[in-house]
């Protein structure tokens, strides 16, 4: 999958980066470097910081302290050498539904001034990338949401750039077309020798697309590795996930009593997480367990430990949480209830 | 600079493929045009006038035989027949008539005798258009009454004899260039405010910030196409409202030069305006809830509807400082006074410095940052 350069300096060169906003700090001292041809990328749950992070590497926002140094120039000082070297896909939809998928792209090829033979060039070429060839002339606002987020990306690289950023994507697309964009990006990557950033909070993506992932949350960075080394960090090889269909107060502490298990999450009433070094024995432990209680077990599964689990074991929470949590509410009691 | 020619592109590709920001800029001003220019400015007709004749005699019948003229000519009004003083009071008051008019007892003998004959009339002054032109034309009855039958060989009293420079302007033809004006203004507010605080908010400047383009290339291309938008409507409108109007000075290509040089100075000035005034609105609310307490602030003073003459200092003030005044002005001038280029240059140096100084002023304010 990696096609990166070897002994080339980094693509991206991030050093105790802070953003500031009065006396909220956004990012906190983050720093990482991005090696040239790599995908990289920041993961976090909304709020964590990785949009201000990838707004500071793209000249969007200033950077309150530290530096960035994109392509081998700094961001505070050679702003406009950064811009010519990067393509930026920001997280909302921004091409133009009016225009065609043509138009569109060359208006920013001539923003970044291609000249014109060339301009003819790149755009048929990226939309062959993109698989849109012949939906070059259909105004963008005929397409479908997977293919205007290609549109989005055919404009990020009309003008060849070295290294890709993408806020978040995938969000709002289909599974079938997340599926397509992350093998769009794997081939442009080894096609174009682009480095790639992409900020995400879809563990899936993380995991199947990037190198490389920074975790961040809250403004820190709290991991940085490969996938595979950032679960290998994770204690307990497997994840148990079991539902019994009442739940008892001393469920967790008899889990978390249970041998080879390392940590015990509660997700909902009588559901439970279990990280454990030996998958088959507590699983064949757990269903005695039930038995002789009298309890019984209405569902449950082994697995690898997932991203999920890094992101829980770094974080302390899980990243879902943040996005599906229902709010609290809490009826007011009906006159001549029981308390 | 190529940069730059990118930003109108993209504006004028948006503004051409969809009509609805011309269809928006015009309408509302066409609609103006008719409808208040029909509306008013038009003689009073159809009155109904009450006559309670409480004499009967030769001079009160020569009265009403006046009042039959006016109804059968200029119609202002028709008189109706009214026994009882009190009741045409009553009635002026319900509105079941528009005014009354008292001949007094012995009013005859008082005109033969000359001793101070008197005439009374009742009107409702809430309505002081129709009020005023009842009035008129009584007193313009009243004056030929008046008059000797006998007129002196040579003229023995002083008279007025007024010249009108310029054929009769109804007031379709007046309101033409306070049209125009606002035309101009609704394409800037939606073509250029709305449009660009709309864009920010979309994400479309984000886009453009992570380009290499300049700041400077960046303000001027927002603004070139803004302003060539408002310069499409002031033309559309200029021409659509003159046929409407029935002015021919759009035919004359030296009228037509003077125009469009009014028309793109005040695209520049309505334009750096606005963008002065939205360069650091984030919420696409502000530009729409700005929209009519802008259009009271800059139309309402700058002379369209009423003369500045008759505006308190306060006022005048305003009208000073607001570039509506001087397109106005400067439309005034050439449609319908046919002026040349010495009538407006006063309204396009104005305008012109208006203008760029709104726009040197907005430029370091604009952030090339987000």
């Amino acid at each position: 999958m990696s096609t990166l350069v070897q002994n080339a300096p980094p693509a991206i060169e991030v050093s105790h980066i802070v953003k500031r906003y009065g006396d909220f700090e956004a990012v906190k001292g983050i720093s990482f470097s991005v090696a040239d041809g790599e995908i990289f990328g920041l993961l976090g749950p909304n709020g964590a910081g990785k949009s201000t992070l990838i707004r500071m590497m793209t000249t969007l926002i200033p950077l309150t302290a530290g530096t960035a140094i994109i392509a081998g120039h700094n961001v505070a000082k050679e702003a406009n050498a950064v811009r010519r070297m990067i393509g930026v896909i920001p997280q909302a939809l921004t091409s133009d539904p009016d225009l065609t998928v043509e138009e569109n792209l060359s208006i920013y090829a001539k923003l970044y001034s291609v000249p014109k033979a060339e301009r003819i060039h790149n755009i048929t070429e990226v939309l062959k990338a993109v698989d849109l060839v012949k939906w070059r002339g259909a105004q963008v606002k005929t397409l479908s949401g997977g293919m205007r987020r290609r549109v989005e990306i055919a404009r990020g690289l009309v003008h060849n750039p070295r290294i890709f950023f993408l806020d978040e994507p995938t969000t709002g697309l289909d599974p079938v077309s997340r599926i397509a964009v992350w093998e769009m990006l794997s081939n442009l990557r080894a096609t174009r020798k682009l480095t790639i950033l992409i900020t995400t909070h879809y563990m899936d993506e993380a995991d199947k697309l990037c190198d490389r992932l920074a975790i961040v949350d809250h403004g820190n960075l709290v991991a940085l590795g490969t996938p595979l080394e950032l679960k290998h960090n994770v204690p307990g090889a497997n994840v148990v996930e079991v539902h019994f269909d009442r739940e008892t107060p001393e469920w967790q502490a008899r889990l978390e009593a249970m041998e080879d298990v390392t940590s015990v999450q509660a997700e909902s009433a009588g559901y439970y997480r279990v990280l454990t070094s030996s998958g088959s024995r507590t699983t064949m432990q757990l269903v005695e367990m039930a038995s002789s209680l009298g309890e019984t077990i209405t569902s449950l599964s082994v697995q690898n430990t997932t991203l999920d689990d890094v992101f829980v074991h770094y974080t302390g929470r899980q990243l879902r949480d943040e996005q599906v949590k229902p709010p609290v509410f809490t009826l007011p009691p009906r006159p001549g209830m029981q308390p | 600079m190529n940069r730059m020619f990118a930003i109108v592109e993209r504006e004028m590709r948006k503004f051409f493929r969809s009509p609805m920001l011309m269809i928006m800029s015009l309408m509302m001003p066409i609609l103006q045009l008719l409808i208040m220019g029909n509306a008013f400015g038009g003689k009073i007709t159809g009155e109904r006038v009450a006559v309670v004749d409480y004499d009967h005699g030769p001079q009160a019948v020569k009265l009403r035989e006046a009042f039959d003229s006016i109804a059968v000519n200029i119609k202002t009004f028709s008189t109706v027949e009214y026994s009882n003083e009190v009741q045409a009071r009553e009635d002026v008051r319900t509105g079941k008539i528009n005014a009354a008019i008292i001949i007094p007892k012995q009013y005859s003998r008082r005109v033969y005798a000359q001793n101070r004959p008197v005439v009374g009339l009742v009107v409702d002054d809430t309505d002081q258009f129709s009020s005023g032109s009842i009035e008129a034309e009584m007193q313009s009855v009243i004056s030929t009454l008046n008059a000797p039958v006998l007129q002196p060989r040579m003229a023995t009293q002083i008279a007025l004899e007024i010249v009108e420079l310029y054929p009769y302007v109804n007031y379709l033809k007046f309101l033409l260039p306070a049209c125009c004006a606002m035309a101009m203004y609704i394409s800037v507010m939606i073509g250029g405010g709305m449009l660009y605080i709309d864009d920010k908010a979309r994400g479309v400047h984000e886009g453009y910030l992570v380009t290499p383009i300049t700041k400077l290339e960046l303000v001027f291309g927002i603004n070139t196409a803004a302003a060539i938008k408002a310069v499409l409507a002031g033309i559309s409108l200029t021409v659509i409202g003159s046929l409407l109007a029935g002015l021919g000075v759009i035919f004359h290509p030296m009228a037509d030069l003077e125009l469009l040089a009014l028309i793109i100075v005040t695209a520049i000035a309505f334009n750096g305006m606005m963008f002065l005034l939205m360069v650091r609105v984030e919420d696409p609310l502000t530009p729409r809830a700005m929209f009519g307490v802008l259009n009271l602030l800059l139309f309402y003073p700058s002379g369209a509807m009423y003369p500045i003459a008759a505006f308190p200092a306060w006022l005048r003030a305003l009208s000073v400082i607001d570039p509506f005044t001087y397109c106005v002005d400067g439309f005034k001038s050439i449609l319908l006074k046919d002026g040349g280029f010495v009538s407006i240059q006063f309204d396009l140096l104005f305008l012109f410095v208006f203008g760029i100084g709104t726009l040197l002023i907005a430029t370091p304010l604009f952030k090339r940052t987000l």
